[in-house]
């Protein structure tokens, strides 16, 4: 292959690294009207009062809008960036009289700029029915205490929803008879885990601005990963026709499903709408640590069967997920906690799944990478580490007799088949890049200082089946290049060039030949936006289509130019050729003539869903050495091994998994959101901290490829299995280096030392 | 109040409110390159140079670069792609947010420290934070960057 | 958001300290703290142009300019040298470069701030401040003394015959310290300074002399620290006593009990590296 599995740049490589305006503040007109969020102080209340008259008279003050200003009974929705009908609640309103965390917004502010917008926020005085509220998602379900009280509360999906009851969502589901199982068991486990709402933490904050286009209607240009989804919410939230709402991404300032949340759209759009001015809203760091869309808290309890030759036998799981104030992502994470962490262990006999998610008075919850995968393998993937050490056997080899194989039925997993999986042969090469025989399970290196060795396993989706759509649009341009067009959304992951590179592959032109353009409602296909892990494998297999499709026209129309028929010529790349005269035309005088006196449009567009989400796998070990008088843990190397099917670009593939890696070792390690009366405490980079470069050890990153049929060019997704698997494998390196399983994550020094100081007592 | 200062090697004036910073008016002075990650001075987006030391423009107030030099991305363009091509040659570059000022503050590590070691690296960049790259990238493109400055072959 | 209504860079000391007697104004060291604050301040008072940015070393100390920033301590040869790297690794691991390229030494100390690592580190040694009014001052006692509205112009460090050793623990690596000691041995005392308690730094002095409160048996391993003799056991000794004499209290970063375990785990490490057997194998 020319340009698919090429290490190639990318495409706005150069740009970025010069510095370039290209995203949404270097963008917006100077003549922004700034906005900004007045917050709620208190995790429950009612808006009793609200005065706004001194705010509006602060100099340059152009709009204040409270509860007051929208339909308090009309119809509520989802910020999820969801298919429609969305599996998440419709449970919020643009202003809400009743707000239900700290930092709910309760007025919009717009004016001229900073300094008076602070002022007028200062000036606005409101008085609260201050109520009790549910802060321990343990004793949420059920609770006399309600979060969404309210009779306009909707849920679209049967998803075992029940505002009446506090819950988002519940579901159960299995195979076999779990309990019977469990009881033939020469061993069973029975863990539960606790992990945090941890932030996405994107170097780019929320960020957003919009303006009335030459039409009159409502053009918003958003840092966002769900161009087509944010269209929709707007229109709703606003309650306008959607023909009136245009989205556009510019370049994205990291994702990594933050901003598959329109967590900030509607609030300029609606100021905007209103004012028919522009405007411009920039959520400083605190508010995308306070009041954004992190990662769901879980609590898992695992209950694992197994003999004592180490075989597992049955998985029984329950999840119970905190969806704070609103269910954004609710119904859906809590799914993967499950259907992608007991899948792993394809020859058990047996599975059960039950979840419940569960609303409280803290900041609302959505997607970040993994997506409740992370949750449910950390949990899983430490059980089995659990086992492998009361088993006394080691981790490897209980994984090698344990590991789905490709051709299994997954009946934990959709009832899919395993179509393509080198897991095996990720977990033989992780083994031997960590050294694993020569260092498992640890060495003492003097001065209290002893180093460990552990792993875990990963598997995530492609996509979600049957659901996401990607579309791919190609045409070919004065002097032959093409553009393709799409409405997947690039976040710095790659994805417009690994499309190109999809594109050139079957055009069989330089990938240099295809710009292109996304994303933006007005002008690209449809594409469910890029989550999920679904874009090189959806919107990857549409492009191959679209290109395909192309080449046809293409053919068509040189056929015509080469007064032959359209069977007897081949295309390749550069030329049409004739293969009974070997005559030939050129890709430039193709597309001249495309444009005079032609009926033969050089255009394709493709549309794709699949109907299954071959999973990508990986296995993951850490050695990592931990002072045991301080507690301090330093990684010393990560080494994984990735089965994303073919790698589109192999340096793109590389630089996900090692950011990924990174990600899961700030999970583990130092990330942490602790509340205080419903208040976060890490609100700002001094106190929530992400891993420095000095905080990493070093990183090694191999492919162990198998070819998935179903994708372009035998791809399967890498956005998200990454960042699974430093979690259960730098629980267990913890455990073999201190004898202490820690079961809540972070696991900081100073619990290694308290622990083990208990331990000693 | 008025200041003047040489902005990217120009010499500008400009009348601003005193507790105007930095990074707000250099980004007003039409270089955009510079970008605000968080407000507790972590993250090392907003990396300028002043008088030709790295600093975190987020900090400083516009009045206090009176007189003084003032240098940010848009005034370091051919170093600034000479360097990046080892980052792109990675993929490293991700999303690009934190790319200005991790630049910046590479390129004030080279001028000081023309040879740096793998952990001289890590240390002195320290203070950029990047959320996609997970560091490794960039170094290896800073490592074969270096090589390719003491004549070595290009990675 | 920090606001200000006028920015006045001070020809003198005497017009800086005169603004700075006004509530209302503020005088700024590397403004990284001010700036993150929500004051609405009238004046803000710079002392850039008073030529206080500038670490001298004579025979018999070190002056150092309150506009002197943290990078110029860390990368300062003389001042290294003399501490043999201690001042280095107390500064090192704070934020970034650019972040130590604007934060001076005189902000450092004048706010004795709890999580300080520079007014850790400057306890243990033999540390005065100027005053552009008070005079110079003893650093233990400056600490201890009421804020007010003076100007601290210089940090002067006398030379002694001194060791020095610089730990701290972090939860991350450019984090602030959960703990922080700095350790110095001459003549015939150990000044441990314990900081980030999370309460600003404490300084202790042991001595191998019966002079100190401690106990016959730490003052008997400090002697042995302080002629470069010192044992794990006796480090643990002072550990020990440290721990036990200073307060620690908790926050975001850790609790008191961690906090009194890792006094004690860092003073030995100290009190090893400034006076261990081994000390001379490093």
């Amino acid at each position: 292959m020319k340009t698919v599995n090429q290490p190639l740049r990318k495409k706005d490589a150069m740009q970025l690294l010069t510095g370039q305006p290209v995203y949404v503040n270097d963008l917006a007109p100077d003549n922004c009207l700034i906005v900004k969020l007045l917050r709620s102080p208190h995790p429950n209340a009612i808006i009793e009062e609200i005065k706004t008259d001194t705010a509006k008279k602060v100099p340059g003050i152009e709009a204040v809008f409270t509860w007051e200003d929208v339909p308090q009974d009309g119809p509520r929705f989802t910020l999820a960036g969801q298919t429609y009908p969305e599996p998440s609640p419709q449970d919020r309103l643009v202003l809400d009289r009743h707000v239900r965390f700290i930092g709910d917004p309760v007025a919009i502010v717009a004016g001229r700029d900073e300094k008076c917008v602070n002022r007028a926020l200062r000036m606005i005085k409101v008085k609260y029915q201050v109520l009790e509220p549910v802060l321990d998602f343990r004793t949420a379900k059920d609770n006399p205490v309600l979060v969404h009280p309210e009779d306009n509360w909707e849920a679209l999906c049967p998803v075992g929803a029940d505002n009446k009851r506090n819950l988002c969502a519940h579901d159960e589901c299995g195979n076999g008879d779990v309990e019977a199982v469990l009881g033939d068991c020469d061993i069973v486990l029975d863990r539960t885990y606790h992990t945090k709402a941890v932030q996405q933490t994107m170097m780019e904050t929320f960020r957003t601005f919009c303006t009335i286009d030459t039409y009159g209607r409502l053009h918003v240009v958003s840092s966002t990963q769900i161009v087509f989804h944010c269209r929709r919410i707007i229109a709703k939230a606003l309650g306008i026709p959607k023909s009136k709402v245009r989205v556009e991404k510019t370049r994205v300032g990291g994702g990594f499903g933050a901003k598959q949340t329109a967590v900030i759209e509607i609030y300029p759009a609606f100021v905007t709408w209103k004012t028919k001015k522009p405007s411009k809203l920039i959520f400083s760091r605190k508010e995308t640590q306070t009041a954004s869309s992190p990662r769901h808290e879980m609590e898992v309890r695992v209950r694992l069967g197994a003999m004592n030759d180490g075989r597992i036998r049955a998985i029984d799981m329950y999840t119970l997920s905190n969806t704070g104030a609103y269910g954004e992502h609710g119904p859906t994470t809590v799914g993967l906690s499950g259907h992608k962490s007991i899948p792993l262990y394809g020859k058990a006999e047996a599975f059960r799944f039950i979840s419940d998610v569960v609303y409280t008075n803290e900041m609302s919850a959505g997607a970040y990478r993994g997506y409740g995968a992370t949750q449910g393998l950390y949990a899983v993937e430490t059980t089995v580490n659990e086992l492998a050490d009361i088993l006394h056997m080691n981790p490897v080899a209980l994984r090698e007799q344990n590991i789905v194989k490709e051709g299994d039925f997954m009946p934990a997993y959709y009832g899919e088949t395993n179509t393509s999986c080198a897991l095996d042969r990720c977990i033989a090469r992780v083994k031997e890049m960590i050294g694993w025989d020569e260092k498992y399970p640890c060495r003492d290196m003097g001065n209290g200082k002893v180093r460990a060795v552990g792993m875990g396993l990963a598997m995530q989706g492609s996509c979600i089946s049957g659901v996401d759509v990607g579309s791919a649009s190609l045409k070919m341009n004065d002097e032959g290049f093409y553009t393709l067009r799409i409405g997947a959304a690039d976040m710095g992951t790659g994805c417009d060039t690994i499309l190109a590179q999809i594109a050139a592959e079957v055009l069989e032109c330089d990938y240099d030949d295809i710009t292109v353009f996304g994303a933006d409602t007005d002008a690209s296909p449809y594409d469910s936006g890029s989550y999920a892990s679904s874009t090189t494998f959806v919107t990857g297999k549409a492009t191959e289509r679209a290109a395909l499709r192309l080449r046809e026209q293409i053919c068509a129309l040189g056929a015509q130019l080469l007064s032959c028929e359209e069977d007897q010529v081949v295309f390749d790349g550069e030329y049409v050729i004739c293969e009974a005269t070997g005559k030939k035309v050129s890709r430039m005088d193709i597309a001249t003539a495309s444009m005079c006196g032609n009926e033969i449009a050089l255009e394709a567009v493709e549309t794709h869903s699949s109907p299954t989400s071959p999973p990508p796998f990986m296995a993951g070990a850490v050695e990592l050495e931990v002072d045991l008088e301080t507690g301090g843990v330093e990684v010393i190397q990560y080494a994984a091994a990735v089965d994303c099917g073919t790698p589109i670009n192999p340096n793109l593939g590389r630089i996900q998994a090692e950011g990924g890696i990174v990600q899961g070792i700030g999970m583990v390690l130092s990330e942490d959101i602790t509340y205080k009366g419903g208040k976060v405490l890490e609100n700002s980079l001094m106190q929530y901290k992400i891993p420095t470069r000095l905080d990493m050890g070093r990183i090694h990153v191999e492919f162990e490829s198998s070819y998935e049929h179903q994708g372009p060019f035998g791809a399967k997704s890498i956005g998200e299995v990454v960042i699974n698997t430093p979690l259960p494998a730098i629980t267990a390196a913890i455990h073999n280096a201190t004898g202490i399983w820690f079961r809540e994550l972070p696991i900081t020094p100073e619990q290694i030392v308290m622990r083990r100081m208990e331990q000693n007592a | 109040m008025n200041i003047s200062m040489i902005l990217n090697g120009k010499k500008i004036q400009a009348d601003i409110d005193p507790d105007m910073l930095l990074i707000d008016f250099v980004r007003s002075q039409n270089c955009p390159s510079v970008k605000r990650g968080c407000e507790t001075a972590n993250c090392g987006l907003c990396t300028v140079f002043l008088d030709d030391r790295p600093v975190l423009s987020c900090s400083v107030l516009a009045a206090r670069a009176d007189g003084r030099k003032v240098t940010t991305l848009e005034g370091l363009q051919e170093e600034a792609y000479e360097f990046g091509q080892f980052i792109a040659d990675q993929g490293a570059e991700q999303c690009g947010f934190c790319n200005p000022g991790f630049v910046m503050n590479a390129i004030a590590l080279f001028r000081e420290n023309p040879d740096p070691g793998v952990e001289e690296i890590k240390e002195y960049l320290s203070g950029n934070l990047c959320r996609c790259s997970g560091y490794e990238g960039q170094l290896r493109g800073i490592l074969a960057f270096l090589e390719w400055k003491k004549g070595g072959k290009q990675s | 958001m920090f606001t200000c209504k006028e920015y006045r860079k001070v020809k003198t000391l005497e017009e800086a300290w005169e603004l700075n007697q006004k509530r209302s104004n503020q005088l700024i060291g590397g403004m990284l703290w001010v700036k993150m604050g929500q004051r609405s301040v009238q004046t803000v008072i710079d002392l850039s142009d008073l030529g206080l940015d500038q670490i001298e070393e004579t025979e018999e100390e070190f002056s150092i300019g309150c506009m002197a920033t943290l990078r110029q301590l860390e990368l300062h040869e003389g001042l290294n040298v003399y501490t043999q790297g201690a001042v280095r690794e107390s500064v090192r691991h704070i934020v970034g470069v650019q972040f130590r390229n604007l934060a001076t030494v005189g902000g450092s100390i004048f706010g004795r701030f709890g999580f300080s690592d520079v007014l850790t580190m400057f306890l243990a040694m033999d540390t005065y401040v100027e005053l552009y009014k008070g005079g110079v001052v003893p650093l233990a006692r400056f600490v201890e003394m009421k804020r007010d509205r003076d100007i601290l112009v210089r940090v002067i460090v006398k030379k002694g015959n001194g060791r020095f050793a610089y730990q701290s623990m972090r939860n991350t690596k450019t984090d602030f310290p959960v703990l922080a000691v700095a350790v110095s041995a001459a003549g015939d005392r150990l000044r441990i300074s314990v900081g980030a308690r999370p309460a600003r730094a404490m300084l202790l002095t042991v001595s191998s002399e019966k002079i100190c409160d401690a106990a016959a048996e730490v003052c008997r391993a400090a002697g042995q620290i302080l002629s470069g003799e010192g044992t794990e056991d006796d480090a643990v000794l002072i550990g020990a006593y440290v721990s036990q004499s200073v307060p620690t209290g908790s926050n975001l970063r850790g609790s008191a009990q961690y906090r009194s375990h890792l006094v004690q785990v860092l003073v030995k490490r100290a009190c090893l590296e400034t006076g261990g057997k081994a000390a001379e194998q490093r």
